[in-house]
């Protein structure tokens, strides 16, 4: 087929599928057409036994959901296409998304929004121009942005806002956001200041739904020990003692990339630079070509070097797929999880948008390998949450102990797992910073603090610590309590 | 432009981590049904599409009124097509129950059938003719805030369920010989420090239980009182410094922790058993599914070979340790298991032989399967829809047990019931209209009382859930509709695939309350 006939075909086919979409009944009628909302309608309209207690049947409720009520969806991937295909179902047409990402072709089993033709291109714009195009009178509006990249200016507009991440680090921030933005007047929360976070998250064929309402409910940091942190391979097991074939793997892309800095890196007359942090999944590379998991090169190397690596130790399974898995951390996914998911998501944003029931309280979770299952439960808030119980935490720790410890407890605890926290502190009168991560040359200014005890740094007893980190987008407060 | 298979392999990389490459080839060869695509129907089925079933048919009827596009089932199967090129799409434009009436054969293509808002004349009529053809039929409906789903197949196996949580097979209270001389091979007094630290635990726990043996009259620890005992005399195998303080041993602390479930007695499970002791199992003919011969000739292994043992499992789980000790220990258990899957091997090859079929049927790599996966393997049996309807066969016991409880999901089940009687009477389903709302509470109250009098069954439904159903008014909400169309497509998936286990066989989904119940009708 030349060229021009493909082109042409590709251009009747994208027509017919507009003019089917146009002409798309649902319960007879025509555009904008009556009867559109019907199986919405008659959830606002009428009333029922179940109803939400301050639920009242009005024409004008579907008003508010067409014209007034805007949601913001976080994330245009597996939950989050599914989310505004299903809200923009359901009478909202005034939505936001936020994704930081391109679309991939492993993406395409699942995330229905994108075609082969838009690998490459920002999801949440291909997502917004599939939606705005294929239901009429919906306005979905893409930002092609990292959620840290918006401001409190910015979510403070939305009514309700409904997560599909993939980072416990980002639902984190995202928690953190919603609780900045509230307000107590005499120590009393302004219920106007809520934002309800609807969060869903799925793995393989589990998910969970919940629902959170920042200041009142259970918050994500409430319930952090839900989500263990994740284990890596001891580094000894890699580097000496291999038994897996992931252990070889590990051992290629933790140590043998750095050493021979494949694909373009430069070597500094013999001295291989590497830095080590056992907390972080790579090591610093401070020269060298990053190992990059979505180029099909670096991975084929990575397979070869990982199948010697097998046979030097009698280690049988090393696959390509198994590769790309280990240095991609590939997280198994299906279109059907995904969609059960979202769709329990969107039901809670239909009842808090139209109180026509009460919502879910407040964590559902979902797994259907083994039949269906589901359990729903109230999950509590956290008399001491880190994030949501507006009291200092407690620090333990004697005027010994090094600021090393400090550390360590902040990001091994598991109901902080904080990732690279900076500490700051007053200490006479002057702010201080006692270890930051992130700045090379801070990094190396204040290492030393780390080998230091908490008296030699200047701190005294009951004084506040702030600390930043990615999962929160304010510093959070600890008070220093010394023991004995 | 078909795909090649390196795109296919990159586009349904995540999917195949889940159900490997044969369960991928699966779908590829399946040919699924959809009759009716309303907003439940084709959410089913994109989740159908996008992971790559081989080909779709819509047979649906309805036209789209007020336009003359086509019908229903040519825009659904368009747009749904435009989700995966390498899915193959037709439509019927004819009801169900003409095709029943002309062409029942129709249905018998399909892998499998899924039906959506079917009258229950219809269904019934449709559920027969599957059940004879012995083909697959998942009924679905989405009906205001309430999603249902029922299985109708006579008999479904499953070798690979993927267990959440499987039991190791490590054989620590029956170990086989090999297992034995390979534990012998070690003298832990003896051994070095670095060695020592790095003996993996199940030899740790085998030396130390073979001592305990010879103390306590060959009695293992049983009780908690006794096992505990057990574990401090591990803690005093860690070795000691020059000062009497006891070495860091992460293997021994593995060993320690590992004590309880080491010392579960290795035994066939119940449900295993329990297909052992079936009709199909126990009497092998030429039409016998591989499945059941396998099935058998693992039965006539356990009782010979395996001395009442399933075929070891072959896999071990990682434990710290170093390579040569692991991987020597992981072969032990690997190459057992190749030897009890040669003995199964061979109970296939006289089984096939005895009735006139030739050995190569049943592939080795199948028979080594099905040999790994012995502990966990499934079969789904449901009753027909006959059967669930029939006044003499329903389950009585079933529903007012549930009901028990009036708030129970069985109550929607019961509901839909009565609203089916209520479409049969009324050729109108309840409170489609608002001015119809008020009247038809009562008219399908008698509805309701009709079907518990007809079924015999003395269960109080409450009047708020007969004004909730009329308040739904046939109503087909798009997330309810969105949470069974993922709900349906997995289970037609596991069908397909056999992987997994699928429901038995009614699947009750509650959106106000955000709860499910799985009930057997």
């Amino acid at each position: 087929m030349n060229l021009l006939l493909f082109s042409l075909f590709r251009e009747k086919k994208r027509r017919r599928v507009v003019e089917l979409t146009e002409k798309m009944v649902v319960d007879g009628g025509t555009c904008e057409w009556e009867g559109r909302w019907n199986h919405v309608k008659k959830f606002l309209e009428r009333s029922g036994p179940f109803t939400h207690p301050d639920f009242e049947p009005s024409t004008e409720s579907l008003q508010f959901m067409l014209e007034t009520c805007k949601i913001l969806v976080i994330g245009a991937g597996g939950l989050g296409c599914e989310l505004l295909k299903d809200l923009a179902l359901s009478s909202f047409r005034n939505i936001h998304v936020v994704d930081m990402d391109t679309i991939d072709v492993s993406n395409l089993n699942r995330q229905f929004l994108f075609r082969p033709k838009d690998i490459g291109r920002p999801k949440a714009d291909v997502a917004a121009d599939f939606i705005n195009s294929r239901i009429p009178g919906c306005c979905v509006v893409p930002h092609f942005k990292k959620i840290q990249d918006l401001d409190e200016t910015f979510y403070r507009q939305f009514h309700i806002i409904v997560c599909g991440l993939d980072s416990i680090v980002a639902r984190r921030w995202m928690n953190g956001m919603l609780l900045s933005l509230l307000v107590y007047e005499d120590g009393v929360l302004d219920p106007g200041s809520i934002i309800p976070l609807i969060d869903g998250g799925t793995e393989g064929f589990k998910g969970n739904a919940r629902v959170i309402l920042p200041g009142m409910t259970a918050c994500i940091d409430c319930t952090l020990e839900l989500y263990p942190p994740q284990v890596n391979f001891p580094m000894c097991t890699i580097a000496s003692m291999p038994r897996l074939p992931e252990h070889c793997i590990e051992y290629v892309r933790m140590l043998l990339w750095p050493k021979e800095t494949p694909f373009g890196g430069r070597k500094s007359l013999g001295l291989i630079i590497i830095k080590f942090d056992m907390r972080l999944t790579r090591p610093l590379l401070t020269n060298g070509v990053v190992l990059d998991g979505d180029d099909p090169e670096h991975i084929q190397w990575v397979y070869q070097r990982s199948l010697e690596r097998a046979a030097e130790f009698n280690i049988t399974g090393v696959t390509y797929r198994l590769t790309q898995g280990v240095v991609k951390r590939i997280i198994p996914a299906v279109a059907s999880t995904n969609a059960v998911i979202a769709a329990a998501c969107a039901t809670e944003v239909f009842k808090i948008a139209s109180s026509a029931y009460i919502s879910l309280n407040n964590y559902m979770v979902f797994n259907d390998v083994d039949g269906l299952y589901t359990y729903t439960f109230e999950a509590e808030r956290k008399e001491n949450c880190s994030a949501c119980s507006q009291v200092p935490v407690d620090l333990h720790f004697s005027p010994s102990s090094k600021l090393q410890e400090v550390l360590d407890y902040l990001t091994e605890s598991a109901s902080l797992q904080m990732k690279s926290p900076a500490i700051t502190a007053s200490v006479e009168g002057k702010n201080k910073t006692l270890y930051l991560q992130s700045v090379a040359s801070i990094e190396q200014r204040t290492r030393p603090n780390l080998s230091k005890t908490l008296k030699e740094l200047g701190l005294t007893d009951r004084q506040e610590l702030a600390v930043a980190d990615v999962t929160t987008p304010q510093t959070m407060l600890f008070r220093l309590s010394f023991t004995s | 432009m078909a795909a090649t298979n390196a795109s296919k392999e990159q586009k349904y990389d995540r999917q195949l981590r889940l159900w490997g490459d044969h369960g991928q080839e699966a779908l590829e060869n399946a040919h699924v049904c959809l009759i009716n695509a309303t907003a439940t129907g084709t959410e089913i089925l994109k989740n159908l599409v996008l992971p790559g079933i081989g080909a779709f048919t819509i047979v649906d009827g309805h036209t789209v009124s007020g336009e003359d596009v086509g019908n229903k089932a040519q825009a659904a199967t368009e747009l749904l097509q435009e989700l995966n090129s390498d899915v193959s799409g037709n439509y019927v434009e004819e009801s169900p129950d003409k095709l029943l009436d002309n062409d029942p054969e129709f249905f018998h293509r399909f892998t499998v059938v899924i039906g959506v808002h079917l009258p229950e004349s219809t269904c019934l009529r449709l559920g027969s003719v599957l059940w004879s053809a012995s083909v697959p039929f998942l009924v679905c409906k989405t009906y205001g805030l309430i999603g249902y789903m029922r299985l109708v197949v006579q008999e479904h196996t499953v070798i690979e369920s993927h267990p959440d949580n499987a039991l190791e097979d490590l054989r620590l209270d029956q170990p086989f010989a090999e297992f034995k001389n390979h534990i012998q091979s070690y003298d832990l007094d003896s051994m070095a420090k670095k060695d020592h630290s790095h003996t993996p635990w199940v030899i740790v726990v085998a030396k130390y239980l073979a001592k305990w043996l010879s103390e306590h009259n060959s009695q293992p620890p049983k009780n908690y009182k006794e096992k505990e005992a057990f574990r401090q005399f591990i803690r005093e195998g860690i070795l000691k410094n020059e000062n009497g303080v006891p070495e860091d041993e992460e293997n021994f602390e593995e060993a320690i922790k590992n004590v309880n479930t080491a010392l579960n007695p290795t035994k066939v499970p119940n449900s295993v058993e329990d297909l052992f002791n079936s009709e199909q199992c126990n009497n092998i003919t030429s039409q016998s599914l591989s499945f059941w011969v396998m099935l058998r000739a693992v039965k006539d292994f356990v009782h010979k070979e395996g001395n009442g043992s399933l075929p070891v499992r072959g896999t071990i789980p990682d434990m710290i340790a170093d390579s040569q000790k692991f991987i020597n220990l992981q072969n032990v258990y690997r190459e057992k298991a190749m030897q009890d899957a040669a003995a199964v091997s061979k109970h296939v090859e006289c089984l096939l032989q005895s009735v006139g079929k030739p050995p190569e049927s049943i592939s080795e790599k199948d028979i080594k399967l099905f040999c790994k996966n012995a502990s966990f393997l499934r079969v789904v049996r449901c009753r027909s829809l006959a059967e669930e309807y029939s006044v003499d066969s329903v389950n009585k016991d079933e529903i007012t047990s549930c009901m028990d409880n009036p708030d129970s999901e069985m109550v929607f089940y019961l509901m839909l019931r009565a609203v089916d009687r209520f479409y049969q009477q009324h050729s109108r389903y309840p409170g489609v209209y608002n001015y119809q709302v008020e009247d038809d509470i009562s008219k399908l109250k008698l509805c309701v009382n009709s079907l518990l009098q007809e079924y015999s069954l003395n269960v109080n439904i409450k009047d708020d859930y007969i004004h909730e159903f009329c308040r739904y008014g046939a109503a087909e909400p798009h997330t309810v509709a969105a949470f069974l169309g993922g709900s349906a497509a997995q289970e037609a998936i596991k069908i397909i695939s056999h992987q997994f286990v699928p429901f038995s066989n009614t699947f009750i989904y509650n959106a106000m309350s955000q709860t499910s119940a799985t009930l057997q009708l």
